[in-house]
């Protein structure tokens, strides 16, 4: 089997089809936002939102409403408890997070148990990529360009917020309001990606694209870049891996960005462990070559 | 009389419990560079934020060029230089970039910038000398670079006031004297200049006046005489066993409109 032959026979299936698209689509989104969260230092905020939205996704589902409207009240929700908890008790932020989250989440899962039809929700937790419907890819598509074009749109006003809010407060914009509409953003999403990966696994590509890509560049826009395409390469690979290795696919995406954010690690030529020393070896090599 | 470039009156902040600014009053014009000594917990950043609008006062109010804080932030009139502790250094902007950051007042809802933006931040790079060094990575600038690199920030805003929270901070002397000398040409070009410090050396040669805060200001004039060692003692809390706040015997600017004779014989190098 040639390697055109290897890459071209799960396309033969529409469901892989399907998963492919929604994956990269998912992948990129999450990456562009990553960039934001990993230099502000919300990871585990986007580790509670991504975990809170799950009653609301239940709920909308009960209630027959879309799921992402469920999921940004509940996002707004589990964001308003911990600044509640953090103000207004001697609990600090990541203890408050770890309360909130974690009682959502299990919120959720109680409601779930309770719902019928307990299969169809279940896929929300560990993601359910080969089984995308049509419908779950339309919804997919609208939300993650809606989210797509308010980042990119808004990013330099995003970059503003994460980089020095004072500043942004003294020229007049509202760092409150932009810390808000990043966090909305957070939870649609969270909601995009649920559908991929599942609400455990959705915070992996909310944080290693963009940490990856941090790891590569000095440049902001040049983040911008790097994180998206890494990401989706990364999830198609999985996806193919997954096919061709029997393995569950959400997983394995994830598990692929993982692998190579450890590559960029260790090899990045600026930040990399390995690879800032073998470059300095480099240099001084071309230093005793000349003399 | 001309209208102060920042008025504080009677400004109260509580965090909590905790009081930070006690019926806090200050009364500036344009055009001077003013020092904001006080140690710790003495409410200079509180009185900054208050400026900024940050931090709303419980009391008093706070008037930018006779406008409230929030009408001259929209009108970008507020440049601020933080403190360095408040940076991130590892963010992957450019110098460059940074200094762009002052122009989004100017620009529309993407912040595109136009020609006349990249022209401004060149130009305040320019004035900054740090034209050079506009594509490296902010945290590759040595300490006194950086506060440049936020100053040109402020200049590219167009600031008329700017406030700069210990900006002698992890900087060796030359680079002090080149952002001192800057500070100059900037106030003599009309911008009023608000500098927390603790680098006491460096105020008279720099600053027209001083004012002493501890919660309250205690004193306002003079450099030269604001930092006499009786008064900084009083400042810095020599008697702190006496829990008790020093009652202020020198506040010339407490009340608006009463300014120190030492102003009044540098009102001259006003533009």
């Amino acid at each position: 089997m040639d390697l055109l032959e290897l890459l071209l026979e799960p396309l033969s299936y529409d469901f892989m089809v399907r998963a492919i698209v929604t994956t990269a689509l998912a992948a990129v989104v999450c990456a562009v936002l990553s960039c934001w969260l990993v230099l502000i230092g919300w990871s585990l905020m986007g580790d509670a939102v991504s975990h809170a939205v799950l009653p609301g996704v239940v709920l909308a589902y009960i209630v027959g409403a879309p799921f992402a409207l469920g999921a940004l009240v509940f996002a707004l929700i589990a964001v308003t408890l911990i600044g509640v908890v953090r103000n207004t008790s001697r609990v600090k932020e990541d203890a408050a997070i770890g309360i909130v989250f974690t009682s959502l989440f299990a919120l959720g899962l109680v409601l779930i148990s309770v719902t019928p039809s307990q299969t169809d929700l279940n896929h929300i937790i560990f993601g359910n990529l080969l089984g995308v419907s049509i419908p779950d890819l339309i919804q997919v598509l609208v939300l993650g360009v809606v989210a797509f074009a308010i980042l990119i749109l808004k990013r330099r006003d995003l970059t503003l917020y994460a980089f020095d809010p004072t500043h942004a407060h003294a020229i007049g914009l509202s760092p409150k309001r932009l810390g808000a509409l990043l966090l909305g953003l957070l939870a649609l999403t969270s909601v995009v990606a649920l559908q991929t990966v599942g609400v455990v696994l959705v915070v992996a590509m909310l944080i290693i694209p963009g940490a990856t890509a941090y790891l590569l560049t000095d440049r902001f826009n040049r983040m911008l870049v790097i994180a998206p395409v890494v990401s989706a390469v990364c999830s198609i690979a999985g996806i193919y891996l997954s096919y061709y290795l029997d393995t569950a696919s959400g997983a394995m995406v994830v598990l692929t960005q993982g692998v190579v954010f450890a590559a960029v690690y260790l090899f990045s030529p600026r930040q990399g462990l390995i690879g800032t020393r073998l470059a300095k070896a480099r240099r001084r090599k071309a230093v005793a070559l000349a003399l | 009389m001309s209208t102060p470039a920042i008025l504080v009156e009677n400004v109260t902040v509580h965090y909590g419990e905790v009081l930070a600014l006690d019926s806090a009053s200050l009364s500036l014009d344009a055009a001077r560079i003013c020092g904001l000594i006080g140690m710790n917990g003495s409410g200079k950043s509180t009185l900054f934020k208050v400026i900024m609008g940050m931090v709303k006062p419980d009391a008093g109010t706070v008037l930018i060029g006779g406008q409230s804080p929030s009408k001259a932030r929209k009108e970008g009139g507020i440049g601020y230089v933080p403190q360095s502790e408040d940076v991130d250094w590892q963010f992957p902007l450019s110098v460059r970039d940074v200094v762009m950051m002052g122009r989004y007042g100017h620009q529309g809802f993407t912040r595109r910038p136009s020609k006349a933006d990249r022209a401004a931040v060149d130009e305040a790079l320019d004035r900054v000398e740090l034209g050079e060094f506009a594509g490296r990575q902010i945290g590759q600038l040595s300490g006194g670079q950086k506060k440049r690199a936020f100053v040109a920030r402020g200049i590219a805003q167009g600031a008329t006031m700017m406030l700069l929270d210990e900006p002698f901070a992890g900087v060796d002397k030359r680079s002090e004297a080149t952002i001192s000398r800057l500070l100059r040409e900037l106030a003599s070009d009309g911008c009023t200049i608000l500098i927390s410090t603790h680098d006491l050396h460096a105020m008279p040669a720099l600053c027209d006046e001083a004012v002493l805060l501890m919660r309250r200001v205690l004193m306002h004039g003079a450099p030269e005489l604001v930092l006499q060692p009786e008064n900084l003692a009083m400042a810095f809390g020599l008697d702190v066993l006496n829990r008790d706040l020093p009652e202020p015997d020198a506040e010339p600017d407490a009340e608006p409109g009463s300014e120190p004779e030492s102003n009044a014989a540098r009102a001259e190098n006003r533009g």
